[in-house]
């Protein structure tokens, strides 16, 4: 029998959305799941922390203070800031193979490139090679857009007006005599930096870019006389330039300076005594800031970074540690099976 | 009648509403210049009429047009302290100096939240205007110079004489002049008005009556003096002069705009009041704004949430202020400050505004709108649901108010009407007692089906439908009974049903109350046919001989005197005053003679009400014409006097309504509803505490009260308080106590301890009240002070099942000052109570007891005018679409059409949706305080500088674009059981009711998971970036990595919790979950792109080209 039923238009549509019958998954997190899971979850976590921390302990690091706060430090003399175009030596001697490539990286601490007034004031757009801006520099440089005289500072800002500007060069003593250590300064930047975000004004030379700009006021030279050798290094592309215009995001950081990977040192560095001549221009002693150099090896994983080992390890540790509570509860507490 | 506050919503068409408004007067023209305080109208007089400058019958329930829609909206937008919150918040951005963040993250936010809104009152406003336009483009024919013309409703004036047709809507408030019907009556509709569906009858002054025709209207001048325009429906007051006479109106002579006339060809009218100024406009008035309790404590939460924002903001000013003098002062040649800043202090004030912008986003802009928008879907699924719709009378449940839904998951008291609600309001005559002797009994108790009568063939005009099993009742009116046929002669004559004759012999009759119907229907049946009536006249059909009574006075029915009589005179121009009413006002009126009759009738009565039934007792009174025409004179006396006019009326009705001859008693049986024994049972399962509250004698309720299974055979007692006077009433309110004390202990002695200790307490305090009142109380034997109420953990631990019949006159007592709180314990120790002869007040009095001492959410359900009270003061009114018109519906929150949708509205809808909202705010107040919180954390490794921690692009879209769909998908779609076993198991209601879901313990619990994930967020990331390098040695602490790293690893985990919450994964929330995530990565690359940096390199300056994708994210 046939029965057709007439529905009635008001009423509502019999759709597994309107009635909330939606078709859905509900996971239920039960013992059975989730005990077996942190157990996995854990033990996967120990195994990468096992790994990153013994790949971490392997890498060399080398850490050395030439701040000069040291009165036996031979940088001390450099820590009057009357005292112009000094260079100080530090010697050290490295016990066994120090395994290449080696990064040589100088440091600041207690210096706020993360702070936001900092961080805001510099131009993109000038640093783009945008000529407009040459001119007018973006507000956000002040207090370094304009010099006494009004002249427009390209590259404006306080980063760019802060630019670290200590040299090394590292020689190793064999018998007495100094060899140079030779430095790598290539592709040391951020590729997006060297090639999108930084680029000079489409002039040449160079130079007639910035007339009737300034240099900024703590520089020596102006930025397209940074090298005059390479003009791929030269301008706001100088990769020294680039590295410390990347800021820090804590108040104490290290930046790329050199790598040492070519010649006798495709290795590393072979143990022996070595010594680092530094010109001593930048001044950090006036607001307790430290200034050091580091050399580092990486690994697949990067450079040393034990802490990473360590978290990983932690928490897969506590995971593990959790499902045997959970373990013990369940034990005891558990519903009867009949249920 | 009650008078209502709102109308149908074809008025007033809004929109469900998204987002709450306040009161908003309707018709906002009717502000005049001047305060009205008298109203003059000339008939057919414009000039004299313009001179008022009354407001024109042209209604604008709109708010806005083009123009000022943007300027108003946006002002009422405004209005709103979280609009203006971050209104200010972009005013602060845009000062430089305190700019941490641009000015676009605040004003994307709220552009599109204003949006939504503006949108959203956009539509309701267009819908407003087009209802506007359709009424008042309506056609009305309009007296103008002698002819009619046709004219719109809004160029209907004040004073103007319109012609009204059947069927039509009235206009505008008109006096009625005359009409087409004779004596100048005319019948109306008022259901868009009261909601009230039978006709009511007007009739005009005499001397307009005889106006008749447009000619002589024409020349109609007459002067309307009367009240200013109020938004009182029942009332009018004014007077007529014409030809130097004085007429006095009243309601009686009005139709009000919003009716519709009836059974009327044609009537004219003077239009009094017009457009704003009508009844109907005044009416409109919304009603108060019904929040939740999630809303209170939201809104309680949002404002520690500014606490704690302000507190963070000092704490990083005042770091700042070290940081400045001890290192910032220092690091000036690298950094110096910005030149209004000169000393530490300053900074540390600006840093202080600084980090107000920052972590604003604690308090979400968007929460609101999210509320807002899973309230809305979760009303549509009530409105949707297949299981709350009543084919039979074909009408879906539906949500009427959209803010209160996750309340429904919280009840714990449920106040209920009885007829009507848990009735189905069909009344059948069922038994009747005449003359000492009743009818109506089912003689075969054990026979299958008994006997229906059939009473066409004794009577032709008897309805098919009318069911009655006694044929002994038919003998008795077939032999010519006396009493019996006064009886059903009384039934057909007083009464106030209308007939309607569209063929001979097919009558229908439109009955105020379901009641009288059956009352008038019984008579029919049983040979005495009520036909017709005018205003003077009766014609009903006795026993087939057609019999006209002229009418002398209507004594009306209300809810004070519970009676109502007629006084005619039948064609042999004897007279007599004919008197129903409820059994205990009539039985003390009756002549001293009726004595033996009267006890006979009570036996029956109380029969009648133990069986559940409605009973009603009638009487006569036969008048002299001497005694009728000194009443009619105090009558008419009455009926002219200005004031207390009601008063005065009801105490000359009082003076005859005596000595009346019994004549016997009705009984009719009102059906309960399909499913309300099992809804009583599962919602009392939930630990909801049902009341009911009837109007209904206490025979009948506590019957009805068994039969519906609120009260059972297996409870330890039913008490039943019935006292006359404050000290009975105390008195057995304290006896019943004591009796569930002395029940619970006998049951378990565990708790005797805690009892003796307070009832010890008890009688201290009750010696020493004594004492102090025995020197007032003087002359009393008898005097008990207030008990003092028990703690109430101890009443709460009372374990064993009481039941509570309260009467009317003792509920009176009961909720007087000095004894609310005793009454309320005792009664919240019951698990069922019933309040019987409760009126309307006493009913919204109980609920706002229980609001008040039990500080629990109620619900009020109800189908008609008397429970509106009650349903406006409960946290959640429900009404029921019945028989009884639409008015509680109109009132309510949530209307459907029967009683055990209830469970479902309650257990399924409310618990869905508490559930929903909770793990809703739960996670919403996480996700922020996760967000925010690494900027604080930041704060102490960024000199304070009000540094964000994340690019502004992600603090723009992390509320609106990352984080708020699939959160929205929870609250909307989330269910942790399905709704059958919310059935099953009515335990799992519980949680709502004890409010633990979200309370103010979960909310700190929420916060410092947030709080933990935020540390979690930062110093990961800070402790593994600081040192860390990439493989080709460049270093990974670079705030670009850094910040990338952390707004990813945060999108991650608040997305993984949010799985972790979603216990019901339906396609929606799969879409939304993993489109978010896929959101965040396709805006990161786009924002990140080197396009957008070609275009805009002062914006979008975090470039990473797609090689160097190097976040790497611990959580």
């Amino acid at each position: 029998m046939v029965r057709i039923k007439k529905e009635s238009p008001d009423r509502p549509d019999n759709t597994a959305f309107t009635q909330q019958r939606l078709p859905a998954w509900q996971p239920i997190l039960s013992a059975g799941i989730v005990i077996p899971g942190f157990v996995l979850i854990g033990l996967a976590f120990i195994g990468v922390g096992v790994g990153l921390f013994i790949t971490s302990r392997d890498i060399q690091v080398l850490e050395i203070d030439y701040t000069g706060t040291d009165q036996t430090s031979d940088c001390n003399k450099c820590t009057n800031p009357n005292t112009k175009n000094c260079v100080c030596t530090l010697s050290f001697n490295i016990d066994t193979l120090f395994k290449g490539p080696v990064f040589f990286y100088y440091g600041l601490t207690n210096y706020f490139q993360n702070h936001r007034r900092y961080g805001v004031s510099r131009d993109y757009k000038q640093l783009y090679g945008d000529l407009a801006n040459f001119k007018d520099p973006s507000t956000d440089c002040a207090p370094y857009r304009l010099d006494s005289r009004n002249n427009p500072i390209v590259p404006c800002g306080s980063v760019a007006n802060s630019l670290f500007n200590d040299t090394f060069k590292l020689y190793q003593i064999v018998n007495g005599q100094r060899n140079v250590v030779p430095f790598d300064g290539k592709g040391i930047a951020w590729w997006t930096d060297y090639n999108v975000k930084f680029k000079n004004p489409d002039v040449t030379p160079l130079q007639n870019a910035f007339n009737g700009t300034v240099k900024p006021l703590f520089w020596t030279k102006a930025v397209y006389e940074l090298d005059f050798s390479d003009p791929s290094n030269n301008g706001f592309i100088n990769q020294d330039f680039l590295v410390w215009m990347r800021r820090a995001a804590l108040p104490n950081f290290r930046k790329l300076y050199r790598r040492i990977a070519e010649e006798n040192y495709t290795n590393g560095l072979p143990a022996g005594n070595y010594s680092l001549e530094i010109s001593y221009n930048y001044p950090v002693l006036s607001f307790n800031g430290r200034k050091k150099v580091v050399f580092s090896n990486v690994s697949w994983m990067g450079g040393k970074n034990d802490f990473l080992g360590i978290a990983y390890l932690v928490i897969g540790s506590l995971c593990v540690v959790m499902s045997v509570v959970m373990l013990i509860v369940y034990a005891k507490f558990k519903f009867p099976e009949d249920d | 009648m009650t008078v209502l506050k709102d109308f149908q919503e074809q008025w007033f068409p809004l929109i469900l509403p998204l987002h709450r408004k306040k009161t908003q007067s309707v018709g906002g023209r009717s502000k005049h210049r001047w305060t009205e305080e008298e109203r003059k109208v000339k008939a057919n007089d414009r000039e004299y009429n313009e001179k008022f400058q009354y407001a024109s019958n042209c209604i604008m329930t709109s708010k806005y047009n083009i123009l000022t829609f943007l300027p108003v909206n946006l002002f009422e937008q405004f209005q709103e302290v979280a609009n203006t919150y971050f209104l200010f918040l972009l005013i602060l951005q845009l000062i430089p100096q305190i700019s941490s963040l641009s000015w676009f993250t605040t004003i994307v936010p709220l552009a599109l939240v204003l949006s939504i809104t503006a949108v959203k009152d956009a539509t309701d406003d267009y819908f407003r205007h087009k209802s506007d336009n359709q009424v008042n483009n309506r056609q009305s024919q309009v007296l103008i110079r002698g002819s009619l013309q046709n004219e719109k409703w809004m160029n209907v004036r004040v004073g103007d004489i319109i012609k009204l047709e059947n069927n039509q809507f009235v206009a505008a408030d008109v006096l009625l002049l005359s009409s087409s019907e004779p004596h100048g009556l005319c019948y109306i509709e008022t259901a868009e008005l009261d909601g009230e569906t039978n006709m009511k009858v007007r009739q005009s002054v005499p001397v307009t009556a005889e106006l008749g025709d447009p000619n002589n209207l024409a020349t109609f001048n007459g002067e309307v003096v009367c009240e200013p325009p109020n938004n009182k429906l029942d009332r009018f007051c004014g007077s007529l002069y014409w030809r130097d006479r004085k007429y006095l109106l009243t309601n009686q002579n009005m139709l009000l705009r919003g009716c519709v006339l009836r059974n009327t060809e044609a009537c004219y009218g003077l239009v009094i009041f017009a457009g704003p100024d009508t009844k109907l406009m005044q009416n409109s008035g919304r009603t108060k704004f019904k929040r939740t309790s999630i809303d209170r404590l939201m809104n309680t939460l949002v404002l520690w949430i500014f606490g704690f924002l302000v507190c963070m903001g000092v704490i990083l000013a005042v770091g700042n202020a070290v940081w400045e003098k001890e290192v910032g002062s220092l690091f000036q040649s690298y950094l110096p400050w910005d030149p209004p800043v000169d000393n530490f202090l300053f900074s540390a004030f600006l840093s202080f505004w600084s980090y107000v912008i920052i972590l604003n986003t604690v308090v979400p802009i968007s929460l609101y709108v999210s509320v807002e928008v899973i309230r809305l879907g979760h009303s549509y699924f009530i409105n949707w649901d297949r299981q709350m719709f009543c084919s039979q009378c074909n009408t879906a449940a539906e949500a009427r108010t959209t803010t209160l839904n996750e309340e429904l998951g919280q009840v714990e008291y449920i106040f209920s009407d009885k007829t009507g609600t848990l009735t189905q309001n069909i009344m059948s005559f069922n038994k009747c007692s005449i003359n000492g002797q009743t009818y109506g009994e089912r003689t075969d108790q054990m026979g299958t089906q008994p006997k229906r009568l059939d009473f066409s063939p004794f009577n032709p005009l008897a309805d098919p439908q009318f069911c009655f099993y006694d044929d002994k009742l038919l003998e008795s009116v077939k032999v010519g009974d006396v009493h019996t046929h006064e009886f059903f002669r009384l039934l057909s004559l007083c009464h106030t049903v209308m007939s309607e004759e569209k063929s001979e012999g097919h009558l229908v009759y439109k009955a105020q109350s379901p009641d009288e119907g059956a009352l008038v229907t019984a008579a029919r049946n049983f040979g005495f046919v009520f036909r017709s009536r005018t205003p003077g006249t009766i014609t009903t059909s006795e026993m087939g001989r057609t019999v006209t009574y002229s009418l002398l006075a209507i004594l009306d029915f209300n809810n004070i005197r519970k009676r109502m009589s007629v006084i005619v005179r039948n064609p042999e121009g004897r007279i007599r005053l004919y008197c129903k009413g409820a059994d205990t006002v009539l039985l003390e009126r009756l002549h001293p003679s009726n004595l033996e009759l009267m006890t006979v009738t009570s036996d029956h009565l109380n029969e009648y009400g133990a069986d559940g039934l409605r009973t009603l007792a009638l009487a006569f009174r036969d008048l002299s014409e001497e005694e009728w025409e000194v009443w009619s004179e105090s009558h008419r006396f009455a009926g002219k006097a200005t004031d207390c006019r009601e008063d005065r009326l009801a105490a000359s009705y009082d003076l005859i309504e005596q000595d009346m001859m019994l004549l016997g008693a009705t009984a009719i049986e009102d059906k309960l509803q399909e499913g309300v024994p099992e809804t009583i049972a599962l919602l009392s399962l939930t630990n909801i505490k049902i009341w009911v509250l009837t109007g209904d004698k206490q025979e009948t309720a506590v019957n009805i009260g068994y039969s519906c299974k609120m009260l059972t055979d297996d409870m330890a007692e039913v008490f039943i308080i019935s006292g006359h006077t404050v000290q009975s009433v105390r008195q057995e309110l304290r006896s019943a106590r004591d009796r569930m004390m002395e029940l619970s202990r006998s049951r378990d002695g565990g708790k005797r301890g805690g009892m003796e200790g307070w009832a010890e307490a008890c009688f201290m305090g009750n010696g020493f009240q004594q004492d102090q009142e025995g020197d007032v109380g003087g002359g009393k034997v008898f005097h008990s002070p207030p008990l003092p109420s028990p703690p109430s953990s101890f009443m709460d631990s009372i374990s064993g099942e009481f039941g509570l019949v309260v009467n009317g006159h003792s509920l009176a007592h009961a909720l007087e000052a000095d004894m609310e709180a005793e009454f309320v314990s005792t009664a919240c120790a019951c698990k069922a109570i019933i309040c019987c002869r409760v009126t309307p007040l006493q009913k919204a009095q109980v609920v706002e007891l229980i609001k008040k001492h039990k500080k629990a959410v109620t619900l009020a359900i109800g189908d008609g005018a008397n429970d509106v009270s009650m349903i406006k003061s409960a946290h959640i009114g429900v009404g029921i679409s019945g028989q009884e018109g639409i008015q509680a519906v109109l009132a309510s929150d949530y209307s459907f059409a029967q009683f055990r949708f209830l469970q479902r509205l309650l257990l399924v809808h409310g618990r869905w949706s508490y559930l929903r909202m909770c793990r809703f705010l739960c996670y919403f107040f996480y996700k922020n305080f996760a967000f925010t919180m690494v900027h604080f954390w930041f704060g102490f490794f960024c000199g304070f500088s009000a540094q964000t921690v994340y690019d502004q692009y992600f603090i723009t879209l992390y509320n609106i674009v990352y984080t708020s769909l699939p959160v929205l998908a929870m609250g909307i779609f989330d269910q942790d059981v399905p709704d059958h076993r919310s059935l099953e198991y009515p335990k799992l209601y519980e949680p709502g009711q004890l409010n633990l879901l979200f309370n103010k313990k979960e909310f700190f619990i929420c916060i410092a998971q947030g709080i933990y994930t935020s540390v979690v967020l930062f110093f990961v990331p800070y402790a593994v970036l600081s040192n860390a390098t990439q493989s080709n040695g460049v270093p990974l602490a670079d705030y670009q990595t850094f910040a990338i790293s952390t707004a990813t690893a945060l999108v991650i985990v608040v997305s993984v919790q949010i799985a972790l919450d979603t216990g019901f994964w339906t396609v929606i929330n799969h879409m939304f979950v993993w489109g978010s995530l896929g959101f965040y990565f396709t805006i990161m690359f786009a924002l990140h792109s080197q396009t957008l940096f070609r275009i805009f390199p002062n914006q979008f300056h975090f470039v990473v080209p797609k090689t160097h994708c190097c976040s790497r994210s611990c959580g």
